[in-house]
């Protein structure tokens, strides 16, 4: 059983040719927003990239570097005076985007793990601020300079659906995104701009190194999948592909998973292995 | 130099950009070779990918030295 999928990479083409994005959270070149960009790129779109602090852009900037980008600006999306400075400063360079990618979350390590219920007060507010409102005031701003036909796109997990164990607070922000993604679809629509967001199923990244357990996850995943097996970055680059260009044109407020069909299944595969934590 | 020490270094080398003979058995990634907290995260998951070994968290947390990874990942080698 394959563990994951082989190359699924298309020819480089045109489809994104003239179009301009920003990708918000790339951490390394495992970054689920590194996959989505580099498939972008290889259609000819242009790209800027935030980072946060140093330890994160001198990681960003040979990637931005590697598909022709020097475009790069700090962003603490805390910060609603950084926000302004990003959006104005593309403004500034580029007039109008077409599209932006939001993979930012964060919420303190300490609470992915024991009993939600225990989640204090200011560990709660933290993860909704960062991983929920940041894709409402990203949004927002990025919706002002974009042109019709753009496309909003976010980041989420099964978490947000269903219970899964140690994702506690990070499951109900991500709850909270999927549903600002329906809000905010109906409040652009009309403005020919799509929101939707990626529910992938687990991909070994730097923010997953936070998550309890996780090794088991994707065990559990490979095998209890539909199709047996995890997703690749690559696979989630090109979904995302999808959602930032006019294939999608005629979708938003849609949650969409890229999970090897697991979202869908009711029931442990009968051919899979007992499995405990190691 | 066992094989597992010589990948080990490496991959260290690569990952940090430093010099070779920096990256002796004793070396602190964050004190001797200027690793950033992400830095031994993203060490600890190269070497799983290198080696197709599991290195838990409560494991990765103890692996301060080139000398601790090169010991955890021969002993779940040999496991």
């Amino acid at each position: 059983m394959p563990e994951e999928a082989t190359s699924t990479t298309p020819a480089a083409g045109t489809l994104m040719q003239g179009r301009r994005g920003l990708i918000m959270g790339v951490a390394n070149h495992r970054s689920i927003a590194w996959a989505i960009a580099q498939a972008c790129a290889a259609q000819g779109a242009e790209l800027a990239f935030t980072f946060q602090g140093e330890a994160l852009e001198k990681r960003v900037r040979p990637l931005a570097a590697s598909i022709g980008s020097d475009f790069l600006l700090p962003c603490d999306v805390s910060s609603d005076e950084q926000m302004d400075e990003v959006f104005a400063a593309l403004e500034q360079r580029w007039g109008k985007i077409d599209f932006l990618v939001h993979a930012i979350g964060f919420a303190n390590k300490e609470y992915l793990r024991g009993r939600y219920l225990d989640t204090p007060r200011d560990a709660f507010l933290q993860a909704m601020d960062i991983s929920c409102y940041s894709f409402v005031a990203t949004g927002r701003r990025a919706a002002a300079i974009m042109n019709p036909g753009g496309s909003l796109l976010t980041l989420s997990y099964l978490g947000a659906e269903r219970w899964i164990p140690h994702y506690n607070v990070m499951g109900v922000a991500k709850a909270a995104l999927e549903a600002s993604v329906r809000y905010m679809a109906a409040d652009l629509g009309a403005d020919g701009i799509r929101v939707n967001a990626i529910s992938a199923g687990p991909i070994k990244t730097l923010a997953a190194s936070g998550i309890g357990d996780f090794s088991y996850m994707l065990k559990w995943n490979q095998y209890n999948s539909m199709m047996r097996r995890n997703v690749g970055l690559e696979e989630v680059g090109n979904s995302g592909l999808y959602f930032v260009s006019p294939l999608s044109s005629g979708v938003t407020g849609e949650v969409h998973h890229v999970d090897s069909g697991y979202h869908a299944v009711g029931m442990k595969h009968p051919d899979a292995p007992d499995m405990t934590v190691e | 130099m066992s094989e597992v020490a010589d990948k080990v270094k490496k991959i260290v080398v690569e990952h940090l950009g430093v010099e070779e003979s920096k990256v002796t058995e004793t070396a602190s990634f964050i004190d001797d070779l200027g690793a950033d907290s992400l830095d031994t995260v993203e060490l600890v998951m190269a070497f799983e990918e290198a080696f197709g070994v599991e290195i838990p968290d409560d494991a990765a947390e103890k692996i301060g030295t080139v000398k601790d990874a090169i010991d955890f990942i021969e002993k779940q080698k040999a496991a």
